[in-house]
């Protein structure tokens, strides 16, 4: 039997769950011997837009997904990756609830924009009309359960290396991950 | 006072007349998700997720105020119940902005901890993202309207044990804010005398001492019993 082949993909959050990730240590040699990480982050060919970055994600089995969908870019990303893969696991709580990303939900997006761009900005004050670049916000942040059909959710800020391996492991087994406190935790 | 029977889960059970089904089940150390409730505190059911099922009775009962009954046939556990219980929970995670990752009970929360009893994974519903003040104008405490799961354990305990009455509700429905004095800010409340009785009671991250920051503020709920206990027993009088 061939390896089990995982993709991990980085939305709208700070990559602290691909940080968690990396803790697994030395479970990323057994995890190696298993499983074949097909894409992520840091082993993608940059291409010039966030989107095309993606285009060429693979057929996997497991994809985790960290981050919340804040741009129409996201959006896109993240419907391919979901049409790519068999399992879509929502990878910690930007993914899963929002998280911090989703404070910027308080205010309008234009207020964002122009608080960010033009008044606190020191050189070069204009907002990007170049949707190429800088991607389109949406209005409001959201969970990535609310742009595409999700299988398993593992929420933290980010989530621990065991709990991260709990749920790969369980996956790789064919089994279900059981949500409980003893496995995973908000924030 | 007549002694009752009753079955909760089928398993028999006795209490007095006058006590409520969450009393029994508390008794009997039967598990049972609860939020406004608090042991010393008057019961108002305003959480709604000790709901029941009693035989008998079509619609779903709060068993922090329903009274016992003899005969009654009560079932605390059930797909319905389970599946009302964490609609509940999700509703309060949707309609405030509860970011736990940045909140200062983070670990220490009881809505947090009604998530896991629940089972939940996720919220399937759109999350409301309402504009709501902070207060900071008490100098040891600050209240964050944005956490408040509106539970009344405040305004209760400033009522009921402190005697103070800082604390209130306004506005209806998804507008009901919990206020201090006559909507003021609560720096200016003459009337509160700052023993953090009501800090030390909220469930969630909505008061907090000045000095605490992310997941800082542990709350120590064991006062509230030892003062009540303490007046029972006459142990301040000289």
């Amino acid at each position: 039997m061939g390896k089990v082949r995982i993709g991990t993909v980085w939305l709208g959050g700070c990559s602290g769950c691909h940080m968690s990730f990396l803790d697994l240590d030395e479970r990323l040699i057994e995890l190696a011997q298993v499983a074949e990480i097909m894409s992520s982050p840091i082993t993608d060919w940059k291409l010039h837009t966030p989107v095309k970055e993606y285009q060429d994600y693979p057929e996997v089995d497991i994809s985790l997904v960290e981050g919340a969908v804040v741009n129409t870019d996201n959006v896109e990303v993240l419907k391919l990756v979901r049409e790519r893969s068999k399992i879509l696991v929502a990878f910690g709580d930007c993914a899963v609830t929002g998280n911090v990303p989703s404070y910027r939900n308080l205010f309008k997006t234009d207020d964002v924009l122009n608080s960010v761009y033009l008044d606190k900005a020191t050189h070069n004050q204009m907002i990007p009309s170049d949707r190429v670049v800088v991607p389109r916000l949406l209005n409001k942040v959201v969970p990535i359960s609310h742009v595409v059909k999700v299988d398993y959710f593992m929420p933290g800020c980010p989530p621990s290396a065991d709990s991260i391996w709990y749920t790969i492991k369980c996956l790789l087994e064919g089994k279900e991950p059981e949500f409980s406190k003893e496995h995973y935790r908000y924030g | 006072m007549s002694v009752l029977t009753l079955t909760i889960n089928d398993i028999q059970c006795t209490g007095r007349e006058g006590q409520t089904i969450l009393d029994i089940i508390k008794e009997n150390k039967i598990s049972l998700p609860v939020l406004c409730d608090l042991k010393g505190l008057t019961p108002v059911a305003a959480c709604r997720l000790c709901l029941v099922e009693v035989k008998g009775i079509p619609k779903l009962v709060p068993a922090c105020t329903t009274k016992i009954q003899e005969g009654m046939v009560v079932y605390t556990d059930s797909e319905k119940l389970r599946n009302y219980r964490r609609m509940i929970v999700e509703l309060l995670f949707a309609e405030g902005n509860h970011i736990c990752a940045s909140c200062v009970v983070n670990g220490y929360c009881e809505l947090q901890n009604l998530g896991y009893m629940v089972g939940m994974e996720s919220v399937r519903f759109d999350y409301l993202w309402q504009l709501f003040q902070i207060d900071a104008s008490h100098p040891r405490y600050v209240m964050d309207q944005s956490k408040c799961v509106k539970c009344t354990r405040c305004i209760r305990v400033c009522d009921e044990v402190e005697g103070a009455h800082v604390w209130d509700l306004k506005g209806r429905g998804i507008n009901v804010r919990v206020i201090s004095g006559l909507d003021e800010p609560w720096g200016q409340v003459k009337e509160c005398t700052q023993c953090g009785k009501c800090v030390q009671v909220c469930p969630v991250g909505a008061l907090f001492e000045k000095t605490a920051t992310t997941s800082e503020m542990i709350k120590d709920r064991s006062f509230l019993e030892r003062i009540l206990e303490g007046r029972e027993a006459k142990i301040w009088v000289r």
